[in-house]
């Protein structure tokens, strides 16, 4: 009984990071680094409230969000892919970009520096077994099946195939005929729609936005995608690894093993760990952030 | 012998085809004709204007001029698709193979069969291996490329234009990383092919090569086709004067020649001594093999070859930018194996970079700071601060001495010209105290005039008493400049002779394989 | 005299020029996307620009307090300048500032308040520097030795190094019932209020000068060491710095260090010269703002000093134009500018270089291939 209710909060938790995560993971394989991700998320939460607040559904939340999603993504592959601008600095003034547009519009529509009023999610929360109502959530679903999808798409499709070689080897995949701008387009917005998607699953979960509700969830989803080697079924164990860590130690409050703050540090520790190599090296796709 | 030629259009027909970029006439009228199921070899030296040439006739890029015809058909301007969809497809010499990708996935990347929205992975790996079998270019579809052998890599490289259907193929130097094994099994497997009536278009600079597999050979030299010979009429002597050409024999004179017995020093310790010395490549081959020479003072010894024979290792080792795996290095006496680039510098050894651009100068640096690259702890106080007349002082001086052009040295080393940017390498690895010069390709894309200065500031380093050792991949060059010359071929050198006794004509065998004299 | 004097002067003055071409394409970027913002919000342009300047430079305390972020943005705009001129992008100055002010806040805590001001103060900056270098450090050797991408590293190190910090803090140092820690005996910085009358009230302190002057310090290192020009050459062409006997992988150490080191010195503004403490969360955002504060200042410690002073006036002035507009207003308008600079910076030099090559042909570089 306490393992059912460990589990599915560790999935409730894990959501938003296996579909930013998705979105990291096909960002990065077209060769586009993702450090958008935050911001993109919290894009896709603002928009899911927008819409569920003025459209009365959360559905119409889900448009909206994945509509914010896209402009971000626009927006990161117009600087990067057509102008080449540098992607690390690009990502970074995303999420810049992000918070303080959230913020903005957040005074605009809700008159509040602080969060939006309460709006209706796909309702099913609860604690104990109410939890499983949440799996009414459609995104729930599709924050499951997002990575396993991610792999067939990538390992099961002419799509992923080249996706694969452009971030590996642009200019042999050009030879062959390829597009190699137009398929990273491709891959940033499909990141921007998945990350975007994370985003309102927690919005629409805790009903309301709050200011910077992301919190460095997208920064967790990309550590997920580098300690995952960029291999989508292992971001995906990488992902309920650090979800299940953060159900441990919620659940662990009181007794204090281990103090709660470095539990939190487990996903960053262990990205730097892999980036060194110290076991099994953590190797890139070769042309990740080159656009010649 | 040769087959059929008689009754079909020719495969290709290039005729009067010319390239510019820019100022650059990479190709002048040139004509080439290749028959139907023959295999034909574009020779000529680096720079010679065959890439181009084949960048043009598979779609890489547009001709300025004149007439391309496939099969009868004016095909003249077409793109690589179109090229592709008639069957003519071109190996590159460098690997454009993804190498996280399985040798089939690269196979079909951009045409890949499907089942519905899947990938048709089962059809994939049958279909190559029923081609690989049928073309004798045996390799395990399934492997990933980047646990294939250099050999296996080519095959797949071959596989990848045969599969889009080429029945026109064009290798770019297929051989120049290969093994002599694995160069055999490339000749058994073009020999398949051209039975099946392929026809195939083979650039290479190795006459041994061309004597081996080719039926027909065009000679292209200065971006123009200069002969063509049907193999079996000819010999690699007449290929190589051809390549080469007779009007480049040759600048130097006997006198000179002459004065070179009593100019060398060899009492004293050598200028650099090379001893045993052996070097692995990025690929992890022996590129150097055991290599054994010395650089007495005042002589000028020329290393002459085509490119890619571990000249650029061997400089790399002498520099101290690579670790040799075994041997050692002297300096005017000194081992220097274990120094590094600084000390070595220290020691009195100067460095040309063979490519300027890369290694030689700092571009976006200005003229008075590449003027101090590698000294520039010379140039610094104590406690780090440069010494920023000394650094003008030195720059003015300089760019006076070696007549820099233009003279202000605030400029960065970008804006110069070929010729003048050299000229700042120079500056730097000449215009100071040093034993020994390592002099690479030193006139390489510099216009007449800076190449005569170049040259008689080499000849007035080796009768200054330094030792020079220069690698040029232009034989007229180390002709007219060196008192001894070496010939480098896969690693080693295959003749080492005094000048007086070499022409243009006497090398070309060495260096493209086709004769070996081992000298000490 | 004229004749080689004049180009050269032409040279210099040409290249402040274009340095200064993409930064002011952005600037004017972000002041459309401002207006339209503006607008939106059902406000004047002209009159919530007119309230930011008047918020900022129209009064001696709104000045203050610009001259207060002035100090922060240039030590992290130094911080990422100078890992650039390496080649090297530290994202890490979130946590490295962090750091600095954590220990500086420390050891004036530690040190006994009979401690000479002088040296408790140098003693204190020595400590924030030190911190923030070893914060630094740390990716450098990560980058040098395995080859770590240094931008992943620094990145996730800000969050080790924040919540590590925050941990300390909360269960161990702070005053209860806060986030801070308790007051440093010694190692004050007094305010410029002390000094000026017209100040008072304003976080200003004299921090500033030590900002100054580690701009200083940055550009004679940069500019006229020895390390300076390799560090320099390793960052524009690794290859040509290895030629020139320069060791790349200790050059990018040396580089995280220092560039940890600029983001550490940042802490004391808070913590010498305003608060005298440590207090969780003291300056976030100032470490990422320092990459637009670098972008803009084109990675010249003078160009840092005054994009810092642009920077903090925008900071300052979000506050000043609340009251019409919300004040996030500024924060959207910094990433518009880092986005636009960074966008316009490779196209001006594409433009740039195709226009000097169609004035200037030159003799064809390599022939062939």
């Amino acid at each position: 009984m306490i393992l059912l209710a460990f589990l599915l909060q560790t999935i409730r938790i894990a959501i938003p990071y296996l579909l930013a995560a998705a979105g990291g993971v096909m960002s990065e394989r077209v060769g586009v680094i993702a450090l958008g991700l935050e911001g993109m998320m919290l894009g896709g939460a603002f928009g899911a409230v927008l819409g569920s607040y003025y459209g009365g559904s959360a559905w119409i939340g889900l448009v909206c969000a994945v509509a914010v999603g896209l402009f971000v993504a626009s927006l990161l592959a117009l600087c990067t892919l057509r102008f080449r601008a540098d992607q690390v600095v690009v990502g970074i003034a995303i999420n810049l970009l992000v918070i303080g547009a959230t913020r903005f519009f957040l005074r605009l529509a809700f008159d509040s520096a602080s969060n939006s009023p309460r709006v209706d999610g796909f309702g099913g929360e609860g604690s104990g077994l109410g939890v499983m109502a949440s799996f009414s959530n459609p995104l729930v679903l599709l924050g499951l099946l997002s990575l396993p999808a991610l792999w067939w798409l990538l390992w099961r499709t002419p799509f992923g195939l080249r996706a694969r070689a452009v971030g590996e080897k642009p200019e042999a995949a050009a030879t062959l005929g390829v597009h190699v701008g137009a398929l990273r387009l491709r891959g940033v917005l499909l990141c921007g729609v998945l990350a975007s998607l994370g985003g309102a699953y927690l919005a629409l979960d805790q009903h309301q936005f709050t200011d910077s509700m992301t919190a460095g969830r997208g920064f967790i989803a990309l550590a997920a995608v580098i300690f995952g080697r960029w291999m989508p079924l292992r971001v995906a164990a990488a992902c309920l690894f650090f979800a299940a860590a953060e159900t441990l130690q919620i659940q662990l409050q009181g007794i204090q093993l281990v103090p709660s703050q470095f539990v939190e540090l487990i996903p960053y520790v262990l990205t730097i760990v892999a980036l060194a190599g110290v076991v099994g090296k953590s190797v890139p796709p070769a042309a990740l952030g080159k656009v010649e | 012998m040769s087959t059929a030629t008689n009754t079909p259009p020719m495969a290709v027909r290039m005729s009067q085809v010319s390239k510019r970029f820019g100022a650059v006439q990479a190709n002048r009228d040139v004509t080439l004709e290749v028959a139907s199921g023959e295999i034909h070899a574009l020779v000529g030296e680096n720079g010679a204007g065959k890439s181009t040439l084949m960048h043009l006739l598979s779609g890489l890029s547009t001709p300025s001029g004149g007439r391309i015809e496939v099969l009868g058909r004016d095909v003249t301007g077409w793109d690589t698709n179109a090229a592709i969809d008639a069957g003519v497809g071109m190996v590159h010499q460098h690997f454009m193979l993804v190498p996280t990708l399985t040798v089939a996935e690269n196979l079909v990347l951009g045409r890949e069969p499907t089942r519905g929205l899947l990938l048709d992975d089962a059809r994939a790996v049958a279909d190559v291996r029923a081609l690989a079998e049928r073309t004798g270019l045996r390799v395990d579809p399934t492997r990933l490329v980047a646990a294939l052998s250099v050999g296996e890599a080519q095959r797949v490289e071959i596989l990848k234009v045969l599969y889009r259907g080429a029945r026109i193929l064009i290798l770019d130097e297929p051989t120049a990383v290969l093994s002599p094994p694995e160069v055999e099994e490339l000749w058994t497997v073009l020999r398949g092919l051209r039975a099946q009536g392929d026809t195939i278009i083979i650039i290479t600079h190795k006459l041994d090569e061309v004597v081996a597999i080719s039926d027909a050979i065009t000679v292209m030299r200065d971006g123009r086709n200069i002969a063509r010979f049907a193999t079996a009429d000819t010999t690699p002597r007449d290929i190589a004067r051809a390549m080469v050409g007779r009007d480049v024999v040759l600048a130097f004179d006997i006198k000179h020649a002459a004065a070179v017995s009593s100019r060398v020093r060899t009492d004293g310790p050598a200028a650099l001594a090379v001893r045993d010395l052996s070097v692995h490549g990025d690929r992890g081959t022996l590129v150097i093999d055991q290599l054994s020479f010395s650089v007495e003072p005042g002589e000028i010894f020329g290393i002459a070859g085509v490119e890619g024979n571990g000249q650029t290792e061997l400089l790399d080792v002498l520099a101290g930018l690579r670790r040799a795996e075994t041997g050692s290095v002297h300096i005017d006496g000194q081992d220097v194996s274990l120094l590094s680039v600084r000390a070595r510098s220290d020691a009195g050894l100067s460095h040309i970079p063979e490519d300027r651009h890369r290694r030689g100068l700092v571009l976006d640096y200005s003229v008075s700071e590449n003027l101090l690259l590698g000294r520039q702890h010379h140039f610094a106080s104590s406690i780090g601060t440069m010494d920023q007349d000394k650094i003008a002082r030195h720059a003015e001086l300089q760019v006076k001495m070696f007549d820099i052009r233009p003279p202000d040295v605030s400029l960065s080393a970008r804006a110069l010209s070929g010729g003048n940017q050299q000229k700042v390498v120079i500056a730097r690895e000449m215009g100071r105290a040093f034993t020994v010069l390592l002099a690479a390709q030193p006139t390489r894309g510099v216009d007449v005039g800076a190449i005569e200065f170049i040259h008689a500031q080499l000849r007035a380093a080796r009768d200054a008493g330094k030792g020079v050792l220069l690698v040029s991949a232009d034989l007229a060059e180390v002709l007219a400049l060196s008192d001894r010359i070496a010939v480098m071929y896969e690693g080693q050198f295959v003749c080492v002779l005094p000048s007086s006794e070499c022409n243009a004509e006497h090398l070309g065998p060495y260096m493209t394989g086709a004769a070996r004299a081992v000298a000490t | 005299m004229s004749a080689s004097a004049s180009p050269r002067t032409d040279g210099w003055l040409m290249r402040a020029a274009q340095a200064m071409l993409a930064p002011v394409l952005a600037v004017a970027v972000a002041m459309v996307v401002g207006d339209l913002l503006i607008l939106t919000y059902g406000e004047s342009p002209a009159t919530v620009y007119h309230l930011l300047l008047e918020g900022t430079w129209g009064n001696w305390y709104g000045f203050g307090q610009v001259l207060y972020k002035t100090m922060t943005l240039t030590c992290t705009g130094l911080a990422f300048a100078y890992a650039g001129r390496a080649g090297l992008f530290n994202v890490g100055a979130e946590g490295q500032l962090a750091a600095g002010g954590f220990a500086a806040a420390l050891l004036g805590l530690w040190l006994p308040a009979a401690t000479p001001a002088v040296l408790a103060i140098l003693l204190c900056v020595a400590a924030a520097m030190a911190a923030g270098g070893a914060a630094g450090a740390v990716p450098g050797v990560l980058r040098a030795r395995f080859g770590a991408s240094e931008v992943i590293v620094t990145i996730m190190l800000n969050f080790v190094l924040l919540a590590m910090l925050n941990y300390a803090v909360a269960s161990h140092l702070s005053v209860p019932e806060t986030l801070h820690t308790e007051s440093m005996r010694s190692g004050f910085v007094p305010r410029l209020g002390g000094t000026f009358a017209v100040f008072a009230g304003s976080a200003a302190n004299w921090t500033i000068v030590i900002a100054v002057a580690a701009a200083v310090f940055a550009w004679w290192k940069l500019f006229r060491t020895r390390s300076g020009y390799e560090l320099r050459a390793v960052g524009l062409q690794p290859d040509a710095a290895e030629y020139g006997g320069i060791p790349v992988p200790r050059t990018w150490i040396r580089a995280m260090v220092w560039s940890g080191a600029f983001a550490g010195l940042g802490g004391i503004n808070f913590v010498l010269g305003y608060k005298h403490y440590y207090e969780e969360g003291f300056a976030a955002g100032s470490g990422f703002l320092g990459i637009a504060v670098a972008l803009v200042g084109r990675n010249h410690p003078i160009g840092i000093v005054i994009s810092a002073l642009l920077f903090a006036t925008l900071s300052q002035g979000g506050l000043a134009v609340n009251a019409l507009v919300p004040k996030q207003l500024v924060d959207i308008l910094q990433a518009v500018v880092i986005l636009a600079v960074a966008t316009a910076v490779p196209e001006v030099q594409r433009l740039l270089r195709k226009s000097a090559a169609a004035l200037m042909p030159r003799a064809s570089l390599e022939a062939g291939t």
